[in-house]
């Protein structure tokens, strides 16, 4: 508890003080609408993105590495329900740290949601994509560094090259192409829409961007987990 | 219907073969024993009929299903205690159980959980985290853990490593009534006179291969390697036996044969040189020289 979910409210709140402090007398990013306000939406989905992904991928790589991963491997589930039941637990790990985040940055911005259905659609499909990411570095994963290698190199740079910390049309033209094409960008860019009703980019884009990596991603998964690759030699 | 029902299978780890055309056939009700040397594959056999590795050729099916196609059914079936000692530090000994019920759709398993730890005299750690438990009481509950669906078929993979005497003893008394009880044993171990007591068959295994399987009682009979300790009154004994005579670090005499007349002979020449017999013990075969034998022969 204190480390999967206390941790990371700490965290956030932490950039949160730091950046809001430094650049919300400077910095209006949408007209109207504060840095601090700016700012939470895109902490809280990278606080989403980062435990959804870890959730799943270090249980499965801390039971295959103490070995008890066979007492999943033992019982008649199928390689669907072994994917749901890591995929649900992202989840719902997720959603609860993007909830305390949120609740403690209440303290810091001004409550606002004018646009709940899409903060839940985004959430939920954020999570399910990084647990099911998580899922697939946990099988490929034979060490803890090379977990750590596929965070560092690849979910990290994401997470922080995606407009958490501004808008992309603040960056130059080459940069603002490079982002487009970084599907974390679309979440955090529509999830932010929930929050403030304004984005970088249309949030029905930004949805479908999401649903297409959902599928491909849980695709690729289901895939390995069928083939036992990694996990039934 | 066969509780274990393996033909022709293989499997290759890189430059192992580590399983090359084992076929076998287990009878519902028995109590069989694999034996073999470190890495003869007995691990590998067993896994693959867990379903925890993958065959590359032949096939494998528990009470008629295979591990394959039909790998809920097999699995349902079948309890295994694997050979690692493996335990999730997170929880207590019931809250493994109960979890490990789960697994297999297990909503109303107490009861049967509470017997287990009984059994297996757990139920004074059945608070207690796994990792605070002594080695033996970790392979305790792999073995409980494999136990909680009532599996028809059961493997243990080297259950008594490590466990001492006493557990030992009353892990055989549950397994055994198990058995009574009509569930399928396939065991394997490194105690052979374990092996030897228990189980009704056998079959060897030796580089990827069934080397021996019959019943243990013929198999006891495949060896006449008789071995005889003497205590004699003197330190010289006839020339024409001092290559066959083993001396042994008491002081006493040792000798192997397969015929009794060699016993015999010896002891004639020995009342010929006048040399008394003060002590004279006969050992009778087991399973561990019939072991050794057919490993050296194949
Ligand atoms: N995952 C693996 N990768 C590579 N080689 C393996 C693997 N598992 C087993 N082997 C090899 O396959 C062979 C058979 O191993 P296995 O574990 O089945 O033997 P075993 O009969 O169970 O031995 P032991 O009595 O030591 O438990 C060995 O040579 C082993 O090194
Ligand atoms: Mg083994």
């Amino acid at each position: 508890m204190v480390q999967t979910v206390v941790a990371p409210v700490v965290t956030a709140l932490l950039y949160l003080l730091i950046f809001s402090h430094v650049l919300e007398a400077h910095v209006e990013v949408y007209p109207g609408v504060s840095y601090s306000s700016f700012l939470v939406p895109g902490l809280v989905m990278m606080s989403m993105l980062q435990n959804a992904f870890s959730n799943s991928s270090s249980s499965l790589i801390q039971s295959k590495m103490t070995g008890n991963i066979v007492f999943v491997l033992l019982p008649p589930l199928s390689y669907l329900e072994f994917f749901l039941a890591y995929l649900g637990a992202a989840v719902v790990r997720g959603l609860v740290v993007g909830l305390g985040v949120w609740g403690v940055t209440l303290w810091f911005a001004p409550w606002q949601l004018p646009h709940p259905g899409w903060l839940l659609a985004y959430a939920l499909l954020s999570c399910s994509i990084m647990g099911a990411l998580g899922i697939v570095a946990g099988i490929w994963a034979e060490k803890y560094d090379q977990l750590a290698a596929f965070q560092n190199f690849l979910i990290l740079p994401l997470t922080f090259l995606s407009g958490v910390f501004y808008s992309i049309h603040s960056l130059p033209v080459f940069w603002q192409t490079i982002s487009h094409a970084n599907p974390v960008f679309y979440l955090i860019d529509g999830f932010r829409y929930a929050f403030v009703g304004q984005s970088d980019t249309d949030p029905r884009l930004g949805l479908l961007v999401a649903s297409a990596c959902f599928v491909a991603i849980s695709g690729l998964t289901l895939m390995l987990l069928r083939s036992g690759y990694k996990l039934r030699h | 219907m066969h509780a274990i029902r393996v033909s022709d299978l293989r499997k290759r780890f890189l430059t192992t073969q580590a399983l090359d055309g084992v076929s076998l056939e287990i009878q519902q009700g028995e109590f069989f024993g694999l034996l073999g040397p470190n890495g003869a594959g007995k691990t590998t056999l067993i896994s693959i009929l867990a379903g925890l590795t993958r065959a590359d050729s032949g096939r494998a099916a528990i009470m008629g299903h295979d591990v394959v196609s039909d790998y809920r059914q097999s699995r349902r079936a079948l309890g295994v205690v694997p050979q690692e000692l493996v335990y999730d530090p997170f929880f207590n000994v019931r809250e493994t159980l109960r979890i490990q019920s789960g697994y297999f759709g297990l909503r109303h398993n107490n009861a049967w959980i509470d017997e287990i730890m009984h059994h297996l005299a757990l139920t004074p750690h059945a608070d207690k985290n796994t990792q605070s438990l002594s080695g033996g009481m970790k392979r305790r509950l792999l073995v409980a853990q494999a136990l909680v669906h009532k599996p028809p078929v059961i493997m243990l993979d080297e259950p008594t490593a490590g466990v001492d005497v006493d557990l030992r003893r009353s892990l055989w008394e549950f397994i055994s009534r198990l058995n009574r009880e009509g569930h399928t044993i396939l065991l394997t171990t490194h105690y052979l006179e374990e092996a030897e007591a228990l189980c009704g068959r056998i079959g060897m295994l030796k580089a990827g291969r069934i080397v021996a399987l019959d019943a243990t009682r013929n198999l006891l009979r495949l060896t006449n390697e008789h071995c005889a300790q003497l205590r004699l009154d003197t330190e010289a004994v006839p020339a024409a036996w001092q290559s066959r005579l083993m001396r042994d670090p008491d002081g006493s005499w040792r000798i192997n044969f397969s015929e009794y007349s060699d016993l015999e002979a010896l002891l004639a020449d020995l009342r010929r040189a006048n040399v008394q017999v003060t002590e004279m013990r006969l050992q009778e075969p087991d399973l561990e020289d019939v072991f050794t034998d057919i490993m050296k022969r194949t």
